[in-house]
Parts: C-alpha cells; structure tokens; sequence
C-alpha cells in the first residue's frame, strides 16, 4: 500500500482535519521534521487550519519524528474546569494547562520535542531570518522584543525561518528553517495588529504563564520555502528601548561565543563539534548588539546589511 | 492504532537492539515504532550503537537523523560520566577509601558492551556503613549538596533506607546516590555489603575505580529489579540481567555455580532465581533453569511491568499492574506499619516533578 501523499494542511475540510486529529492520523511538516497529532479539542484544529494552511500534512504517514498528542487527564478535571496535557509517546513533561491554553500548549511542547532530541542539530534559542540563502540569527533574552522583531521582518521582505529554534547542521554550518507560527506574549499582539493588519493571528490565549499569547501564521513563501537551508552571515542581538534612537554596538568574539554558548539547549551534548561551529560562525558573522525604539527604523537597518 | 502486541515483544524487542541483521529488515513504519517504543523505554542509545554497525543505506533517510541525536547523547553520557567519576575518586581519595561503582556507572567503567549506549542519570557508589558521615562530608566539600530537604524524606533515607538522600552536585547538577547497603534498612532480606566491598575488583576501563566481581554485580542488578517499585526503566534493567547473564556466562563456565554459591552466602537466592526466571521467560536468556518463584499473577504483573512502557503496547490491566508491584515491593523493603504509613504520606503529599509551563 502506497502512502498517503502529503498535501497542503488548508485543502482539507475542516471536518476531514478534526477526523485526522481524532484518530492520531495527522502528520504535519514543519521544515525537517514531521509531527504525528493526536487531539479531540476543536481549538487546535481551528489553530491548525488558521495558522498552518501552507504546511504539507498526510494521514497516517508511515513515519513521524514524533508522536504528540494534547488530551485530557483522567479524572473530575474533565469536567469541572478542564485541563489538558502535553505527551510525546504517552510521556507528559509538564503540567496539564487549561483547556483554553490547548493550542498554546502544543506549541510549546512540539518545541520541547525539537530542544530535548534533536541532537543531530545544535540548537539555539533564536529567532532566524533569511534573504535569499544569508540568514541572520537573532538571539535575545526574553522580553527583548525578539518575536516582534522577526514577525514584522517576516513580512517584510525578510523568509522566516524560525521564531524560536535555530536549527545548525553540525557538518555544514547551515542553518534549517521550521517556519511555524510567531509566538506573540502581552503588548507584541496589538503592536503586531496594528503594524500588520492583514496578517493571520490568532484569538489571544490570557493567563498563560507567559502572560496573554497569540501566534501569528508564517507567511506562505516562508512555508513553501522552509526546505531550503540557508548560510548565516549576521548574529544580532535586538533590543526594544522605548523612545531610544538607533544605535549599533560590534560584540567581541569572545563575549558573542558565551551568549550563544548561554543560548544553546545542547552545546554540552554536542560538545567539541558545537564549539566548531560556533567559533565557525564567528569566523564569519558579525555579532551586533542592536538598540532600537521604531520597528521601521530596524527594518531599515537590516535591509543595508551586507554579507 | 495499537500495535500486534505479540509483534513488539520483549524478546523481539531485545532481538532488534542487539542485532544489525534484524534492523535491516525493518521498513519505515517498523522503524517509527522501533523509535518511539525504544524513547519510552530509554534505550534509544543501545539501539543508535546497534545501527552505527548498519550500512547507511540499510537504514531509512528519516530515522538517521534520531540515529545521529542518539549517539551525540550516549558520547556526551560516557564524557560526563567519565568526568564525574574523576571527581568522585578524587573526592574519596581525601579518605583513602577506594571509590566502588554500582549499577549503570559500573557498566561503562568496567566496559561491558552489552552497556554500550546505555542511558542513566545517576552515578550509585558504595561506601562503607561506618564511614558513611565521613564521604556525605567529603563530598559536600566536593561540591555535591544534598537533596530532598523536607523533614520527612531526610528521615525516609536515613532511618530506613540503604543509602543517603541523594546529592546533587551546585554546579555541574549531576546526581550521586551514596549507598551503604545493598537494601534499606528495613528490608526483609539483609545480604552483607561488606563482603561485597571487600571482593569489589578494578574497573578495566577507569584506573583506580572498582567495580563488584561479577557475580555479585549480577545479584545486586537482580536485587534491584526485585525490589524496585517503581519500573520506569524496567525493560532496560531486564536488559542488564540479560546482558550480565550472557556475558560472564560466556567468560567462565563456572559462572552459574559462582551465582549460585555467592547468592547463598548473601541470603539472595530468591532474587536470582527471579531474574533466572524472568530472564528466560521474557527475553529468552540462556540460564541455568530454575524452580519459578512467584506465581502466574506475579509472571502476568511482571510481563506487563517489564515492557516499555507506551500506550502502543500497554494492555489492559498494565497500571493496576505496576501499582501493584509498587505496593509489593514496599511490601519488601519494610514492615507493614511502615508501609502503610510510608503509602499513606505519599498519596497525600504527592509531589509534581513535571515542569510547569
């Protein structure tokens, strides 16, 4: 029997999707990786079809990287103000979530997937963008205005990668894309609003542990081209300064290989090759600490960038 | 869509980790399960050091990658391994006490290939009962702090069980288990550690380490097993046996008598007669045969605990199975006022190790 082929996730019904979904059947693709979904909450099919039209699904694909599923604990929390859980292979590792959270949740857990496996990559917490095959890498703490950055980049002639996960082939340097939604906490969802008002987002999710969150649809080229790895030649570093101006600071190589090092989920497993590829990184990317106040102001000064 | 379970035994299973030749008959859809069931039972590692021997193209292009992530996991455990035993025996030597490996750490340093790619979190050391207060000092010094702080845990380990609470080291977070008995305290059964430690033999791959002499190494293995509660790892522990098993019974054809012998004079027969048991019955294990303990309700709990645990291959009756175990193995390690009060604080203090989102 020949495989199901993969098709785009937004050609199906929505009652074909909930079916897939119900059965544990969905296979979705996300740059490399494959993503087998097993769910009954209608809220992360009605995410999926929002967010994820692009994105080739099949059913029952012979193989998946990982099987995922977002269901409900056993118990009276069925019912009286109900949870949901995150498992891979029957394994939750976190706490269950209410059920509003349900999307959210398997946004965050297929990220746990990809930071807690996928050896085969060294992997950093960054955002990545791409013109053409010269990516830059953004790695930024929390609340340093990452996600905004990249959503309005994104749309802005820059093919988004990933939001979150720098995915690096260990042998070649280049880094591979996932283009899954942006992740949008508090502010950033009516900045983004207001900034890109045609773009898909989704309803916002209030009282995460991240405070309110939104995810924002990858662009469809974004999606259509998230097979095509591509070469880093800038590291920056954003940071949102209210009312600041525009100003650009060059991070020394020492200082730029212990943030990364700071940034990535797997260096100690990967061990000397990961020092490799960073010192190699560093070899040939700038690392440039960015203060900014104006999302167009940025955009500018990415756009002269330079490989 | 549950798998044949007949089709992902524990033999069958045991069979693939152990042999290229089978992998090689795998298709995509075998191999999906094959990973998935081998993630759950934390022998992802053993399975990626099998299919390294694997021509590349007998091995699909979407399973390499979870090859190649698993070794670069099984390399950085060996790595950090070898490094905190350093720092152990280096530690120990302020006392002039030899450092002695139990369990996953004596695999790797003692370097049994059936161990190869074989994951664990922690490293488990015996040290002598009376110099216990000595090495809990040593190894604070070292770094390594102690755990589990509430009133009740510190008087769990310290009254009642076999070892300290374990230490976790401030900056590396590595985790050492400090035993000083084979069992708890309160345990049915009392085997001697002293005359363990005292026939413990060098670690051919770490210098100045030992390791217990094999036999024992198989009776503490089969102890565990017996009285574990909890068998997250099960499957990988039954794959332990089953290596020990083969391995020294391969070295020396005396090895059964020396079992026999050693199990007699440490009061553990019962447990290697399970093991015997459970190994020839499970995986198939060439072992001297012997009277089956237990019964057909403890083989049916066992069959069920002793899988990987996975909604793949789960059946009816797997939970009830292994709270079962659970409760008997409690049963083992202490009396009955104990236990009940033991169960009765755990059931209303249950704590959440998952992360909170």
């Amino acid at each position: 029997m020949t495989p199901a082929p993969f098709i785009p996730l937004g050609s199906l019904p929505r009652t074909t999707l909930a079916a897939w979904l119900a059965q544990g059947q969905l296979g979705l693709r996300t740059g490399p990786l494959t993503f087998r979904i097993h769910t009954r909450e209608a809220i992360v099919a009605e995410n999926l079809q929002l967010l994820y039209p692009h994105h080739l699904v099949a059913n029952d694909p012979p193989f998946a990287d990982f099987h995922v599923s977002i269901e409900r604990p056993r118990g009276l929390r069925r019912w009286l103000r109900p949870q949901v859980e995150f498992r891979l292979d029957g394994f939750a590792p976190f706490l269950s979530l209410p059920a509003p959270q349900a999307f959210a949740l398997l946004e965050w857990g297929m990220n746990w997937c990809i930071a807690s496996h996928c050896h085969q990559y060294l992997l950093l917490h960054a955002a990545v963008l791409a013109r053409g095959d010269d990516a830059v890498l953004l790695p930024a703490p929390p609340g340093a205005g990452k996600s905004t950055l990249c959503a309005y980049l994104s749309h802005r002639g820059w093919r988004l990668l990933s939001d979150e996960l720098a995915l690096i082939d260990p042998d070649t340097g280049q880094v591979c894309g996932l283009a899954r939604p942006v992740n949008l906490k508090n502010a950033a969802i009516g900045v983004i609003r207001g900034v890109l008002p045609d773009t898909r987002l989704s309803t916002p999710v209030p009282d995460t542990k991240k405070g309110t969150v939104a995810h924002l649809a990858p662009p469809a080229e974004a999606v259509m081209e998230a097979g095509r790895a591509a070469t880093l030649r800038w590291i920056v570093t954003p940071r949102y300064v209210a009312g600041s101006a525009l100003l650009t600071e060059r991070i020394a190589r020492p200082e730029a290989l212990a943030m990364l090092i700071d940034n990535a989920f797997n260096y100690d497993v990967l061990g000397a090759s990961a020092f490799a590829v960073l010192t190699g990184l560093l070899g040939r990317a700038p690392a440039i600490d960015l203060q900014y106040a104006l999302l167009e102001d940025a955009r500018q000064w990415f756009e002269a960038l330079r490989p | 869509m549950k798998a044949p379970t007949t089709a992902w035994s524990p033999a069958t299973l045991a069979g693939l980790l152990a042999d290229p030749a089978q992998l090689a008959t795998l298709d995509e859809r075998g191999w999906d399960t094959l990973i998935r069931l081998a993630r759950r039972a934390n022998v992802l590692g053993k399975l990626a050091i099998t299919a390294q021997d694997l021509p590349a193209d007998a091995l699909p292009a979407a399973c390499r990658p979870h090859i190649r992530a698993a070794l670069a996991l099984s390399a950085r455990q060996a790595r950090a391994v070898g490094w905190e035993i350093e720092c152990l025996r280096d530690a120990l030597d302020e006392l002039g006490l030899p450092l002695v490996l139990l369990k996953g750490a004596a695999y790797l340093a003692a370097g049994l290939p059936f161990a190869r790619g074989r994951f664990f979190s922690d490293v488990d050391i015996l040290v002598p009962r009376q110099r216990i207060a000595e090495v809990e000092g040593v190894l604070l010094k070292h770094g390594w702090a102690g755990t589990h702080h509430d009133a009740y845990d510190q008087r769990y380990y310290r009254q009642w069980m076999h070892e300290l609470p374990p230490m976790r080291h401030l900056r590396r977070g590595t985790v050492v288990d400090v035993h000083h008995r084979i069992l708890p305290l309160t345990a049915r059964f009392d085997p001697d550690p002293v005359s363990m430690l005292e026939q413990a033999i060098p670690a051919t791959h770490c210098e100045g380490v030992r390791v217990l002499a094999p036999a024992d190494m198989l009776l503490h293995s089969a102890t565990h097993l017996f009285h574990e509660g909890e068998l997250p790892n099960g499957f990988r522990d039954l794959l332990d046996l089953d290596g020990l098993f083969r391995h020294f019974g391969a070295q020396d054809t005396d090895f059964e008598q020396t079992l026999d012998r050693r199990a007699r004079q440490l009061h553990l027969a019962t447990p290697l007669a399970f093991a015997r048991h459970q190994c020839a019955r499970l995986l198939g294990t060439p072992v001297c045969p012997a009277n089956p303990p237990g019964s057909s309700l403890t083989d049916a709990l066992y069959t069920r605990a002793l899988h990987p645990h996975h909604p793949l291959i789960d059946r009816p009756g797997s939970g009830l199975a292994r709270w079962l175990l659970y409760v008997r193995a409690h049963w083992l390690r202490m009396p009955p006022h104990l236990l009940a009060w033991h169960l009765g604080h755990k059931a209303l203090c249950r704590n959440a190790t998952r992360e909170q989102l």
